[in-house]
């Protein structure tokens, strides 16, 4: 079947999650349409003198060594199983098409850096001179290929036996949409009939943690951790880490229906625009946020009207989330009014690289379950955002079309549209 | 719908041979041309940045400011490309460009970094000390030059290319996918207009170090990369290569001129074990061979000089096409990474405009000379942990 504009109808047969409320689909859902919050105290790390001392961590996925490139690979892995095993496409370790992952930044980390140091046996003041004079040391050969940007993917590749040279990016913290639009288009061109799109992060280290703190991007409203969070609210003063992954299996319906696989639902859309305002903030009038809503609905092949649900990027920044208002209702119009809008990251926080795919799975559930899960923390509402938010509670409704929006640093702007049913 | 087809109207390209095309070609006229800094940080020479005047790309200083100097090569290299496409200034066209940009990530304050590893393995809190050091020293701003999608934002700012961009990561490969993506993407109509490059900068300690660790890293004198065999391994360059690529249609509707046809874009991945890059380089060239019948042909190498895999793909080169002069373009400016690729269609670009191929490289016997004017260039690419990349640039018509 093709859609509007004569292209293969993209569908979804598989998918997986891990967040800090847990590991998989249903654990996740329960506790997303009960209002529960995974935000806790930090532990990984000492907080003396910061900030912010909480974030969404998954504390229960070893990594070692415990790095946010062997733990962001781990997360992914997780969450691509649940979604490969439920499409049940290909067979086990052949995966038949092309992987997209979202990965976080990857660098050496402290424990590294100090290591090396150790090794280096300086007796003034340490600089990189030394770390290089002991760097062919073979006990720090495997950190090259753990440190190299292809790892994740090149490894995830291997697992799944995906086809092609393997995808790694980012668009920051629209990444996981992207990875998805990928998919989509690559379908669409008919290079496979499936595709594996990942996006995964478990960044939550000290340095991660500081630089956005630094940029004054956290919440620091630590006491107690599962209030902080609280997008679209009057009170709201910065976004709380997270992490996590999600895995969607992308198929075209052609393939999925002759192979008689359960579909999920539907990528009917997608749509970007780029903007150029500055490294951090926003247009001040919105325009590209509403052109990659607009992008997104027109590409899908329905109007604002078809609209029933938007699930918000909503990150409890003061900036995101009255941008993200301004362009809903500018696009929805009238309506907007009248049409619920949540925030998982009120539950789960900002899952960054992770965020547009955790938050597509979430959307997809959605729909599938006719329910919505709320923005909880919401007990200060902000007059100049006008809007129901699905405060505190989960919400059953009917649903058809729904939206995800993905905004980034450096002007990255990414809207999914979902659907119960192809639309002709 | 047909497929269509896809032309280079713009290239940017920056190395340690000079800034812009014309550079490169009277500077790869002297074939023992190398510019090598051996000192800074020994005992890995690094091909460096070459004196560049920002301003005429990044007309204001805040924005250079805001930028560490991997952005900045990025955001220079772009602004060439734009002005050799005639889009420079061109808002319209502009703010419906896309791009897609193969980077890693920015610099680190090496200062903070050695103040901290100096008194770090000797705190009793260790955890304490580093979270008072990093809340107190590090510059705010510095995370934005490290974040790798902010290379394509800061071209959106200072460019004004802002139709929406996607950041490919995975080192040389990414530069290999980043062109295949635009490439299939303009061919299916999913987008007209594209901007795709990558910039790296060299003279990093902390990026030196992760290639350091893997030994990648060529100490000691310079040699062609096919020659290599006594201390295996690749010299980084600094630099930036972007690269505009148009629907021809596009391009010819607004009065543009194609300097070459992407004829072929190829890109895989195999286990490094010994044989594999051989097996699918060779694949690559098996695929490619309708495009490069009847052609002659040249092939430009981006080669690191890592062993097994680059004799491998010597071998390849030569079984696919025994005739073809070859060059290896990290032999020249070094091994720019996620650049590399983008790097090499620069000059396969330079090369069949000029009608001639540039010299073979000093003391590299595998690089035959050639008068004959190439009417299509294999552009490849062996990563050095990951991923083989062809690409084949024919003339524009």
């Amino acid at each position: 079947m093709k859609d509007r504009q004569g292209r293969p109808v993209i569908v979804v047969t598989g998918m997986g999650l891990v967040t800090s409320l847990g590991q998989g689909k249903s654990d996740n859902w329960a506790a997303l349409t009960a209002g529960k919050s995974g935000i806790r105290r930090i532990r990984r790390f000492p907080v003396e003198g910061l900030k912010t001392t909480i974030a969404g961590t998954v504390d229960f996925v070893p990594a070692e060594p415990f790095c946010a490139a062997q733990l962001s690979e781990n997360f992914a892995r997780l969450a691509a199983e649940e979604a490969v095993s439920q499409a049940a496409v290909g067979t086990r370790g052949n995966f038949p098409g092309p992987l997209f992952v979202a990965v976080p930044p990857v660098e050496i980390e402290w424990p590294q850096r100090l290591a090396v140091t150790k090794a280096a046996a300086v007796a003034g003041d340490v600089t990189y001179a030394d770390l290089l004079r002991v760097a062919e040391s073979p006990e720090f050969r495997p950190w090259h290929e753990l440190f190299l940007f292809g790892t994740v993917a090149d490894r995830l590749a291997d697992t799944f036996g995906t086809k092609g040279s393997p995808i790694s990016l980012s668009t920051a913290c629209s990444s996981g949409a992207t990875a998805i639009q990928l998919g989509v288009e690559a379908l669409r061109r008919g290079e496979a009939d499936a595709a594996l799109c990942i996006g995964t992060d478990g960044s939550v280290q000290a340095e991660a943690l500081i630089r956005f703190s630094l940029l004054s991007a956290l919440s620091t409203h630590n006491d107690p951790p599962e209030a902080a969070s609280k997008p679209f609210s009057k009170n709201r003063d910065g976004f709380v880490m997270g992490e996590g992954a999600a895995a969607l299996v992308l198929e075209t319906y052609a393939a999925a229906r002759a192979r008689g696989a359960r579909i999920l639902g539907v990528v009917a859309g997608c749509g970007e625009k780029g903007d150029g305002f500055h490294r951090t903030r926003s247009s001040p009038d919105g325009a590209p946020v509403i052109a990659a809503l607009r992008a997104a609905i027109a590409d899908a092949g329905l109007t604002p009207d078809d609209i029933d649900y938007i699930n918000a990027h909503g990150t409890s920044t003061p900036e995101n989330d009255r941008m993200e208002s301004l362009g809903c209702t500018t696009v929805l119009g009238e309506r907007m009014k009248s049409v619920p809008i949540s925030s998982n990251k009120s539950m789960i926080g900002h899952t960054l690289t992770a965020a547009g795919a955790v938050e597509a799975v979430i959307s997809l559930m959605t729909l599938e379950h006719q329910r919505i899960p709320p923005t909880i923390n919401y007990a200060v509402p902000d007059p100049l955002i006008a809007l129901d938010v699905v405060p505190n509670v989960a919400r059953d409704a009917k649903l058809t079309g729904v939206l995800s929006n993905s905004f980034g640093f450096g002007g990255q702007n990414t809207v999914l549209v979902f659907t119960t049913e192809p639309k002709r | 719908m047909s497929a269509r087809d896809v032309v280079i109207t713009g290239v940017g390209l920056v190395s340690s041979l000079g800034d812009g095309l014309e550079a490169h070609a009277a500077a790869l006229a002297d074939p023992a041309l190398v510019k090598l800094d051996a000192t800074s940080f020994a005992p890995y020479p690094v091909h460096p940045t070459p004196a560049l005047e920002y301003d005429k790309q990044i007309a204001k200083k805040l924005d250079q400011k805001q930028m560490e100097p991997w952005q900045r090569l990025g955001t220079y290299a772009a602004g060439l490309a734009l002005d050799m496409a005639g889009l420079k200034g061109d808002k319209d066209r502009l703010a419906n460009m896309l791009m897609v940009v193969a980077a890693g990530g920015g610099e680190r304050d090496y200062a903070v970094d050695g103040q901290i590893l100096t008194k770090l393995p000797y705190e009793a809190k260790p955890g304490d000390f580093l979270n008072e050091r990093l809340m107190s020293d590090l510059r705010p701003t510095l995370f934005l030059a490290q974040l790798s999608n902010l290379l394509a934002g800061n071209i959106s700012i200072v460019h004004g290319v802002t139709g929406a961009s996607r950041t490919f990561m995975g080192e040389e490969q990414s530069g290999v996918d980043a062109v295949r993506i635009a490439v299939e993407r303009i061919r299916a109509r999913q987008g007209d207009s594209f901007l795709v490059g990558g910039s790296f900068n060299a003279e990093r300690p902390d990026s030196l170090l992760i290639w350091a660790m893997g030994r990648m890293l060529r100490k000691g004198a310079h040699a062609p990369v096919w020659n290599r065999n006594d201390d295996p391994g690749f010299m980084l360059g600094s630099g930036g290569a972007f690269l505009v690529l148009e629907a021809r249609e596009v391009a010819m509707a607004r009065g543009a001129t194609a300097l070459a046809t992407i004829a072929g874009i190829d890109s895989r991945r195999s286990k490094h074990q010994p044989g594999a890059v051989a097996k699918s380089l060779g694949a690559c060239f098996t695929a490619a061979g309708p495009i490069l019948t009847g052609k002659r042909t040249a092939v430009l190498s981006g080669a690191t000089g890592v062993a097994p895999i680059t004799g491998e793909e010597l071998s390849a080169i030569k079984a696919a096409l025994p005739e073809a002069p070859i060059r290896a373009t990290g032999t020249r400016f070094g091994h720019m990474m996620e650049a590399q690729f983008p790097a090499g269609i620069a000059l396969a670009v330079q090369a069949l405009h000029a009608g001639a191929l540039f010299p073979p490289a000093a003391g590299a016997p595998d690089e035959a000379a050639s008068s004959a004017a190439p009417e299509a260039i294999a552009v490849t690419c062996v990563g050095h942990q990951r991923g083989e990349g062809l690409a084949v640039i024919t003339r524009a018509e």
